[in-house]
């Protein structure tokens, strides 16, 4: 055997690339001089994500596994685009297009499969092409076009119901397309779902939008008679018809075996192989991927293809000789359309001895299956709701006696959290699917370093495949690092474009006197002005400055542009200050009177106790102000928004303290303060909290005895957290000025957009406290000190309407042009 | 493919630049054509299709810089030359060519099909 082997793969795919990644880390480059025949022009690329990027969530440039240049780097001789024809098994030469005749000592066939096209009439032109209008879903090139095609057309037709039909119906209805999806079974997905289940997924995806047509056999795709002959409909088997204007054949894949069989080697529906992965017929030829047939079964996931690279690579190098392929599991986690899916084993009940046990939750598209033979797993099912799946697919794959209790295995345990349940997973469960790597291979990747998702995923390649198992690589990653979980430096960036944290940022905008969000860009950031991160950066530069920042008005938000809430069609809402929530019947008719006037879409109470005029025009907002002669009320922007108040000692018999006077006196004194984030605050006169006092950023409640509870960080919106008592104190002015320090605190430290309930969570009530309560201390009257006098530069914004800063600062209407010069 | 119809260019001048504040965008209509013309710190101008391809927000009330666009209705973003999406699929806004003319007017270039008489 000469000391360099030469080593020809035929297939550049997610099979071929996987078992040259292995050689290359398994043996040194020296022993096996590699070559590479790939029919598809680029890299090698992860094809499972060709689902998004057909439906826009990945951009194609960002699904390469190995770019061009690794295999340059890596010696590896590839023949990109070019395609195999034969093996003349005799020389021992595999021939290619082009001419190309490369001789191996050992070749290895990964050619994966070919989309089914069913004999459906019309698919074709006379040339053998697909008719235009007509795509099969299988490589970048295809989704690449059907891209391209979907931008143009209205209505798309899927032809199949299974994994990759349906992802395809979703990238085309993300595309803006009616999307039609037709299936000759009587469920989805028969081949991984049962008919309930596959009733509850079409249902599911029903109400996304896409529209469904069973138990139909298309017949003939037609095509218009003039022009470019473009596809105008299908036809089906009952005579019904259905126009559109592209159509995606998804009806199953079949092994590629065409070269193999041209060859001379065994095949059958796939190319037969021995436990080795050897080829039937010739010893120095080997297979793996889905063109395979091994003990007479075909695969059409990555994991097996990963499994038999593995083990394939493990054998040539010598460093796991005896290895043998064995079948793989037959159980899969996927997301069709973003539902999660885990299946495995036979999904039919077959035997008379079979126990099944079925949860279904129709509104939420849940359900889930175990068919439980002599106390094991046979087969399940779990779809919509993938929680417990880990502890599942374990309990099939090794064939263990199940808990009395079946429960256990389709609902989380209570209070229970994720990572709780991770605790309790043994050494071996499989956590990510595509690449096999358990929960203890992430355990020892973390306890060797790696302490953020990105390196763990570097090292075991956990998550690199579909990804849907992310939130469970990082529980475990959670469970092991034990607290030290090293975030990626950018989540501490306090906007992404400038690599530093708040508090850096701070100080270098306040050493280096940066007073503009375009003066922080050219300092900072060299010059390129990122528009996600200049809201951000202002927020803070009038925190830091206060009446010296000098605001350019086009790193604002269009609502603080124009002081006003933008809604869905472009109009604005308006939403005066009713300091407290108190009103007269003066103040009522003028607003009624302007809501009339100025053609209000809809006058609203809040949530917030005051009185919402919505559907404004832009240019109309000045007028109504003015008319209106109240004050902003900030419903629009990051700053001090509300307080709500009680009815209180005035009229209530329970009243312990003044609350609506406290809540006026809150209001005035904070409004137009900005913030990181919103901040909503409420005053209730006693501990019966009629306005949820504790359920708000800065919460105050009377209590018996003159006093007065400061509660901060509390939220009742997308989250729900009860508030920590900050202080307890002896008068209302007491509590503002206590208020006031911590939301200086709080505007100083928080990041942008974070609010209160995060914030008070993230430093800890305790801290805090001790930080803000101490008056030994020269903080808390130095923030005292910042919070006057930003409370002193305060002006009403919705001042501007009478002056506005740029004459074109309230028009929406266009501006209508002049002269046509030329034409 | 359609054979692509006959085309007449024309060139329109908007009036002065300063009617658009300095990194914002305003709408202006050209014949029939609402267009939305944003202006950069250095007085670069770029022209596109006024609504949103998404949920038709008002584009020239978005915000602005280093090239891109993002609208105010759900932050989508888009290159301001191309009109291309960055990291959405929405369809490509319509872009046209704008300029700065002697008169420091905005001059915006507008190709639409020739209409056939009947
Ligand atoms: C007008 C109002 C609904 C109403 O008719 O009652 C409202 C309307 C909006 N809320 Fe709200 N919220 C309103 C009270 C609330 C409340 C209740 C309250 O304030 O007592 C909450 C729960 C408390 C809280 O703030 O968490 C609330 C939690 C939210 C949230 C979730 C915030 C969170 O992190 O939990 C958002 C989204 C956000 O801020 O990112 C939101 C965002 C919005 C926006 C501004 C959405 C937007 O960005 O355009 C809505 C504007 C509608 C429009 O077209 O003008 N709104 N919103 C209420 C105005 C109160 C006011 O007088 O200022
Ligand atoms: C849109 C889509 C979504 C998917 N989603 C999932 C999923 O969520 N989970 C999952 O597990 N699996 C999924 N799959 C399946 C998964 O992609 C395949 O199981 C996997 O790619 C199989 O790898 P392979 O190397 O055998 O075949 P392939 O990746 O197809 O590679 C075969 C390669 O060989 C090349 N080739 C063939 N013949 C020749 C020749 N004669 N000469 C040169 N080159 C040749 C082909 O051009 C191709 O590049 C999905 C597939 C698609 C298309
Ligand atoms: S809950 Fe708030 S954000 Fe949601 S629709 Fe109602 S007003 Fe809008
Ligand atoms: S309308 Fe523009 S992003 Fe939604």
């Amino acid at each position: 055997m000469p000391e360099t082997q030469r080593l020809v793969v035929v297939g550049n795919g997610m099979a071929g690339a996987r078992f040259v990644e292995e050689i290359l880390a398994k043996s040194g480059p020296e022993k096996f001089a590699v070559s590479m025949f790939g029919d598809e022009p680029q890299g090698n690329y992860n094809r499972i994500l060709l689902s998004g990027v057909l439906s826009g969530t990945h951009d194609s440039k960002d699904i390469y596994i190995n770019p061009l240049d690794w295999y340059e780097r890596n010696g590896i001789t590839l023949f990109a685009g070019v395609k195999a024809i034969g093996i003349d098994r005799q020389s021992k030469s595999v021939y290619a297009s082009g001419g190309h005749l490369m001789p191996y000592d050992k070749l290895v066939l990964a050619t994966g499969s070919l989309p089914f096209m069913p004999p459906i009439s019309g698919l074709y032109t006379d040339d053998g092409a697909l008719a235009p209008g007509v795509f099969a879903f299988r490589t970048l090139d295809d989704c690449t076009q059907m891209i391209n095609h979907a931008a143009n057309v209205r209505r798309a037709v899927v032809i199949g119901g299974g994994l990759l039909g349906l992802e395809a119906a979703r990238g085309l209805m993300n595309r803006g397309l009616e999307v039609h999806v037709v299936h000759l079974a009587k469920h989805l997905m028969e081949n991984q779902l049962d008919a309930e289940s596959g009733g509850l997924l079409k249902e599911t995806l029903e109400e996304m939008g896409v529209t469904f047509h069973l138990e139909k056999l298309t017949q003939r795709v037609t095509t218009g008679v003039t022009g470019d002959n473009h596809v105008n409909g299908v036809e089906f088997n009952d005579g019904t018809k259905l126009d559109c204007e592209m159509v995606v054949v998804s009806a199953g894949i079949r092994p590629n075996v065409d070269m193999a069989k041209l060859s001379g080697l065994n095949t059958r529906r796939g190319i037969l192989v021995n436990d080795d992965l050897s080829c039937r017929n010739d010893p120095n030829i080997y297979a793996i991927g889905e063109c395979i047939e091994h003990r007479s079964v075909t695969y059409g996931l990555v994991a097996p293809a990963w499994e038999q690279a593995t083990i394939l690579a493990g054998r040539l190098t010598m460093t796991d000789p005896h290895v043998r392929y064995e079948g793989s599991r037959t159980s899969t986690k996927l997301k069709v359309m973003g539902v999660e899916l885990a299946v495995a084993g036979n999904v039919h009940a077959d035997d008379e001895r079979d126990e099944v046990v079925t949860y279904v939750e129709p509104s939420r598209g849940v359900y889930k299956k175990l068919i439980v033979r002599d106390g094991h797993i046979t087969g399940a099912i779990l779809l919509g709701d993938g929680t417990t799946a880990p502890r599942l697919l374990q309990a099939f794959d090794r064939d263990e006696q199940l808990p009395k209790d079946r429960a256990e295995l389709l609902f989380p345990i209570m209070t229970e959290s994720l990572a709780d349940d991770i605790a309790t997973l043994p050494d071996e469960t499989q956590i990510c699917n595509c690449n096999g790597v358990t929960k203890g291979a992430i355990v020892e990747a973390v306890n060797a370093g790696n302490r953020s998702y990105k390196s763990v995923s570097d090292a075991t390649r956990a998550g690199s495949g579909c990804g849907s198992c992310k939130s469970q690589v990082e529980a475990v990653l959670e469970f092991a690092a034990d607290g030290l979980i090293a975030e990626d430096p950018s989540a501490h960036y306090y906007v992404p474009s400038i690599p530093m944290g708040k508090t850096e940022l701070i100080e270098a905008i306040k050493s280096q006197g940066l007073k503009s969000v375009s003066a922080v860009f050219n300092t900072l950031a060299g010059g390129r002005e990122d528009p996600v991160s200049k809201i951000g950066l202002a927020s803070l530069l009038k925190t830091i400055w206060d009446d010296e920042y000098d605001d350019e008005r086009d790193a604002r938000f269009i609502n603080d542009r124009v002081h006003a809430n933008i809604q869905k069609d472009g109009t604005f809402s308006v939403v005066p200050r009713i300091f407290g929530g108190i009103t007269t019947p003066a103040e009522l008719r003028r607003i009624a009177d302007v809501a009339e006037k100025y053609n209000a879409g809809m006058v609203k109470i809040t949530g917030g106790q005051r009185i919402d005029l919505l559907g404004i025009p832009k240019e109309n907002l000045p007028h109504v102000w003015k008319e209106l002669g109240m004050p902003s009320g900030h419903a629009y922007t990051k700053a001090f928004r509300t307080c709500k108040t009680c009815v209180g000692t005035d009229f209530c018999r329970f009243g312990l303290g003044d609350s609506t006077q406290l809540g006026i006196d809150i209001e005035k004194r904070f409004q137009g303060v900005e913030m990181p984030h919103k901040v909503k605050m409420a005053v209730s006169g006693c501990p019966r909290n009629c306005a949820e006092a504790t359920v708000k950023d800065v919460g105050v409640i009377a209590i018996e005895g003159g006093k007065w509870e400061i509660y901060v960080g509390g939220a009742a919106g997308a989250s729900v957290r009860k508030g920590d008592v900050l202080a307890v104190v002896d008068s209302p002015s007491e509590a503002i000025k206590v208020m006031g320090r911590f939301l200086q605190y709080y505007r100083e430290n928080a990041k942008y957009l974070e609010r209160t309930y995060g914030f008070v969570e993230r430093i800890g009530i305790e801290p805090i406290r001790k930080l803000l309560m101490d008056e030994t201390n020269a903080e808390p009257a130095r923030l005292d000190e910042a919070m006057q006098s930003t409370v002193a530069s305060y002006v009403d914004p919705w001042l501007e309407g009478l002056n506005p800063i740029h004459e074109s600062q309230f028009l929406t209407k266009p501006v209508t042009s002049a002269t046509v010069k030329k034409s | 493919m359609t054979s692509s119809p006959a085309k007449t260019t024309s060139t329109v001048d908007l009036g002065p630049v300063d009617q658009i504040p300095v990194g914002e965008g305003r709408v202006f209509m050209v014949g029939r054509i609402p267009v939305a013309i944003f202006r950069d710190r250095d007085d670069n101008l770029f022209a596109t299709q006024s609504l949103c391809p998404h949920k038709g927000g008002p584009l020239a009330d978005g915000i602005t810089g280093d090239g891109q666009l993002q609208c105010p209705l759900h932050s989508f973003k888009f290159e301001l030359t191309t009109g291309n999406p960055i990291g959405n699929d929405c369809k490509s806004l319509k872009t046209y060519a704008v300029d700065v003319n002697g008169e420091n007017n905005i001059e915006i270039t507008i190709e639409r099909p020739r209409r056939n008489v009947t």
